[in-house]
């Protein structure tokens, strides 16, 4: 068992035999997403950007895909791990449509089964090195809820991931907490934007071109990649 | 039933088209005592006949709850049927467990059906001996489906499987058209009619020869039986209708589960 | 907990490039402390149990409506603090295999029953431990108030009052003084329902004054032999 070793083991490589197989750090990254409750449903956002530690690696890279008619995941952290999890459940997806008895997951169900797939990851100590945000529509209201690497799952009216936290969390609580059925789709898509552009501000691994998506009794919608306008003072 | 030589091992056709051991199994589930199914728009209910073997001996129990939203009547060999209820609970746990969700009604008896067809087609299985009546409330209503040793499961309006069963079905048959509509006291009424008219000549219904499971909208699966079974016996003896006093007509050559589309 | 799962995302290299940019997290640490405080009392005939709703970690909140103590049966509640998916998995698993127990023998388990069966459940993590805080609420099979605590790995003991989570130093000599009257000289009359359930209060007003964990909301479960009530008590919230 891996974990009776301390990072002062010198003996780290042969003492643990099969160290190679997990995850143990993330490699290509995407960084901070964000997502809240509006008057009609859910919005979330995520920037194209994928990072290979400081270099800027891939620059349109999707990081919000839809799971049926009426649930979006956004995933930041390691991509491939990302990636991983979109193949899950597009299979999961399949499976369901299949059987075809009226049953359809939604985003509850969805954020359940992928809360438990991080949590037996995190168990077996090799973590999909993942922070989700899981919005949906269901029983006539918006769903939104985090799941992470350590299988913590929450829900929350806004949520924030990686430096989002700092960056982006106030200014969402602000704006949306305890007027979550008043703001409008303007209104919200203001918040992302203005979100977005503090982020490509002042969190140096993002980028200024990025997706939204909303998820509303109609179904989801996910934006083409756009910019926000951008000043640069000095 | 004649034997034949046809009717040694479950994987041997016979030249009329017929796979004799899965029909013997079907017989199984006949000499248990009568299980009964309906459903409404809002519930779905199971009433059983239970057996005791002797006046020393408690009654053998035929309703298993599942979960909160399912459970299932029995009729046949009670061994097997221990194991499929095992099997449908782990299934319904699973499904919470995983993603959250009461297991839809369909699935799990699909997975029944699929367990028993293996049991079917394979050299040196014996089919399960058991048939069993599936009630459940999911997202999509009130479910009320029969499954078969021979893989078969069909969903119904009302069912019923079992010892005498025919007569249960006649009643059914008769009076289904008004259980859609029909409010949960009246559904039970209508069971406990088709469930007496199973009965042999002397027998009569009471509260240590009967249950039933009830399900529906807010109402999680519930096993009523002894000392609360009265208040629904009564609701029987209340109502005379003399016309449903039906006379034993077992019809030979029903649509039995065995039977293929064409039949 | 060295180990911030958020500030991994963009830092593999330890806080602000510390270390000469040497990986400093090469372990996964599979543990984080998501913060909360619950708190049971018991009296004669009634027992409760009471937990905020803030979810935490680091110096985010991450939900202000997170329900840390769940109704197992009608007449016990689990209340949980320390790394919240240890302690939704727990509660998962505790809730199956009385289900199991449910389907064997056509009753609910009782308190004790509960309590042995969440003692071994923790201790068979006992070399992987769920890094959970346990405070089970209830009736015994008498009727009577009863608490447990338990630590992670599963030893366990009744109290008249007990307080576990982030905001237990704090609220636990309150408690004790309160309810248990330590070095109280004048009053010692069993405390009634209506006032257990002000002191609750108090003890939550407290603690979430001081302690950046706990806040937002309060669950209150109360106890009685009629069942198992809540009641919601708004908290601060910053």
């Amino acid at each position: 068992m891996n974990f009776d070793n301390n990072n002062n083991n010198n003996n780290f490589y042969e003492s643990v035999g099969n160290v190679t197989k997990q995850t143990t750090r993330p490699i290509v990254t995407g960084t901070s997403i964000i997502g809240f409750k509006y008057r009609d449903g859910i919005m979330i956002a995520a920037d194209n950007l994928a990072s290979y530690g400081s270099l800027a690696r891939f620059k349109s890279v999707e990081r919000i895909f839809p799971v049926g008619e009426f649930t979006c995941i956004a995933g930041s952290g390691d991509l491939s791990d990302f990636q991983y999890i979109k193949h899950l459940l597009e299979s999961l997806m399949i499976k369901e449509n299949y059987i075809d008895d009226g049953h359809v997951l939604t985003a509850p169900h969805i954020h359940e089964y992928l809360t438990q797939i991080l949590y037996g990851r995190r168990s077996k100590l090799n973590p999909l090195w993942n922070s989700l945000i899981i919005g949906g529509f269901h029983d006539g209201e918006g769903y939104l809820g985090y799941a992470d690497l350590l299988g913590t799952a929450h829900k929350s009216s806004t949520i924030a991931t990686g430096l989002g936290t700092q960056l982006m969390h106030p200014l969402l609580r602000k704006s949306v907490e305890g007027r979550e059925n008043e703001v409008t789709e303007e209104e919200a898509i203001e918040i992302v934007n203005d979100c977005m552009r503090v982020s490509y501000y002042r969190d140096a691994r993002s980028l200024n071109k990025f997706q939204r998506a909303k998820i509303t009794a109609k179904g989801f919608e996910i934006t083409e990649p756009y910019s926000v306008d951008v000043v640069w003072h000095e | 039933m004649f034997r034949n030589q046809y009717d040694n091992d479950i994987s041997t056709w016979s030249p009329q088209g017929r796979i004799h051991q899965i029909e013997y199994a079907l017989e199984a589930v006949k000499q248990g005592s009568a299980s009964v199914g309906l459903r409404s728009n809002t519930h779905a209910i199971l009433l059983v006949l239970k057996r005791s073997p002797g006046d020393l001996a408690s009654y053998q129990k035929k309703i298993t709850r599942i979960d909160d939203h399912m459970g299932a009547a029995i009729a046949g060999l009670m061994s097997d049927a221990r194991v499929l209820s095992n099997f449908m609970r782990t299934e319904a746990m699973k499904s919470r467990a995983i993603f959250g969700r009461p297991l839809p009604i369909y699935r799990i008896v699909s997975a029944i059906g699929d367990k028993a067809q293996v049991n079917t087609q394979i050299y040196g299985r014996r089919p399960y001996g058991v048939g069993l009546l599936v009630v459940g409330y999911d997202e999509t209503g009130p479910h009320l489906y029969e499954c078969a040793p021979s893989g078969n499961f069909f969903e119904y309006y009302a069912m019923s499987i079992g010892a005498r069963s025919q007569s249960a079905k006649t009643y059914l048959e008769k009076h289904y058209e008004s259980f859609a509509e029909a409010p949960l006291d009246e559904l039970v009424r209508h069971g406990l009619h088709a469930l007496r008219d199973t009965l042999q000549q002397d027998k009569e219904l009471n509260t240590l020869n009967c249950s039933i499971g009830i399900v529906g909208v807010d109402h999680k699966f519930k096993i009523i039986e002894e000392d609360e079974l009265q208040r629904y016996l009564d609701l029987l003896d209340n109502v005379v209708d003399t016309e449903d006093i039906v006379q034993e007509e077992e019809e030979e050559g029903q649509a039995a589960p065995m039977d293929t589309e064409e039949a | 907990m060295n180990f911030v799962p958020t500030a991994l995302e963009f830092d593999t290299y330890g806080q602000n490039g510390q270390n000469g940019g040497v990986p400093t997290s090469l372990y996964f640490d599979p543990y984080d402390n998501n913060g909360g405080t619950a708190l049971g009392l018991s009296g004669e005939d009634y027992s409760i149990v009471a937990s905020d709703t803030r979810q935490s970690s680091g110096f985010d909140i991450y939900s202000r409506c997170d329900q840390k103590a769940t109704k197992l049966t009608e007449n016990s509640v689990l209340a949980l603090g320390g790394f919240r998916a240890d302690g939704r998995s727990l509660t998962k698993r505790i809730i199956q295999r009385m289900e199991w127990y449910r389907h064997a023998h056509e009753k609910e388990m009782s308190f004790r029953a509960i309590s042995q069966l969440l003692s071994v459940t923790l201790y068979s993590r006992r070399f992987f431990p769920y890094y959970a805080f346990s405070l089970l609420g209830g009736l015994d099979e008498n009727g009577k108030g009863v608490v447990c605590s338990f630590d992670s790995v599963g030893s366990y003991h009744d109290e008249p009052s007990c307080v576990v989570g982030s905001g237990s130093a704090l609220m636990q000599s309150f408690v004790d003084n309160q309810i248990a009257f330590h070095n109280q000289q004048v009053n010692n009359e069993p405390i009634s329902l209506e006032k257990a359930i002000r002191i609750v209060k108090d003890s939550f007003d407290g603690v979430a004054e001081r302690d950046i964990y706990t806040g937002d909301s309060l669950d209150i479960f109360i106890i009685t032999r009629d069942g198992v009530t809540t009641e919601q008590y708004p908290l601060r919230k910053d």
